[in-house]
């Protein structure tokens, strides 16, 4: 995996959750920074794909490990 | 990139059908939506310090129920006392066990996702309700102020 800046957890959290959790934490963060999502609603998988491409923040890697979905957003 | 606008009328006030207008506002504000959400008739329950809201399966012939029980369990059981309270409490133990949000918590990301909330003055009025009754950071307004907003929108659901 590569370098990310922070990371959020939001295993056992469901729809809109991850995504609002992810919202926010990167709004705290600086342009370029990576922030590392971990979660386990398999319907996260399409809504970071739907975040990145609305929000224009970049999804640099989407992959499921060890049963969880790790996603790399990078702030635009 | 223009930013969309999402407005929404919510009518509703019942704890199946909080759920929509929050979810869909806090969602579309975090892809960068601009949201407003217009509160009328039973929708104001929504806008109360303290909810109480509460689901039946009476009358709602598509809500599942546990155990199979929407094939067997006859209608008129459901007007017994308590069904209500039961099923609302059930309903509200599997969104926890689910790690769906509750209403609170989603109102309260709508609130820092600065969604903007309308209760609907007229009705506040028609069911002699109070401003007290209500959270604070809202505005009350009529269906044509209302329309400003909804007029310009990319999208505008009822609720």
């Amino acid at each position: 995996m590569a370098d990310f800046d922070q990371e959020l957890d939001a295993s056992g959290l469901n729809c809109p959750l991850p995504i609002l959790r992810a919202k926010k934490t990167l709004n705290s963060m600086s342009s370029g920074q990576v922030l590392h999502i971990i979660a386990t609603d398999p319907g996260s998988v399409k809504d970071f794909d739907s975040f990145a491409k609305q929000t224009g923040n970049e999804l640099m890697e989407s992959k499921e490990e060890g049963g969880k979905f790790h996603f790399l957003i990078k702030k635009s | 990139m223009e930013q969309k606008k999402l407005a929404i009328i919510a009518t509703k006030g019942s704890l199946d059908w909080a759920y929509p207008p929050f979810i869909l506002a806090s969602t579309a504000a975090a892809l960068g939506y601009e949201v407003q959400i217009f509160f009328t008739f039973y929708g104001l329950q929504l806008l109360k310090k303290d909810l109480s809201l509460e689901v039946t399966p009476l009358g709602n012939p598509g809500m599942p129920m546990p155990m199979g029980m929407d094939k067997w369990f006859p209608i008129l059981g459901m007007t017994l006392p308590g069904m209500q309270g039961m099923m609302t409490a059930m309903m509200k133990q599997k969104m926890k066990k689910k790690g769906v949000a509750s209403i609170e918590e989603l109102r309260e990301l709508c609130i820092e996702a600065e969604v903007k909330m309308v209760a609907c003055q007229m009705t506040v009025d028609l069911f002699d309700m109070e401003q007290s009754q209500f959270i604070g950071g809202i505005e009350y307004a009529g269906a044509a102020a209302f329309f400003e907003f909804a007029g310009e929108s990319d999208i505008c659901l009822y609720i």
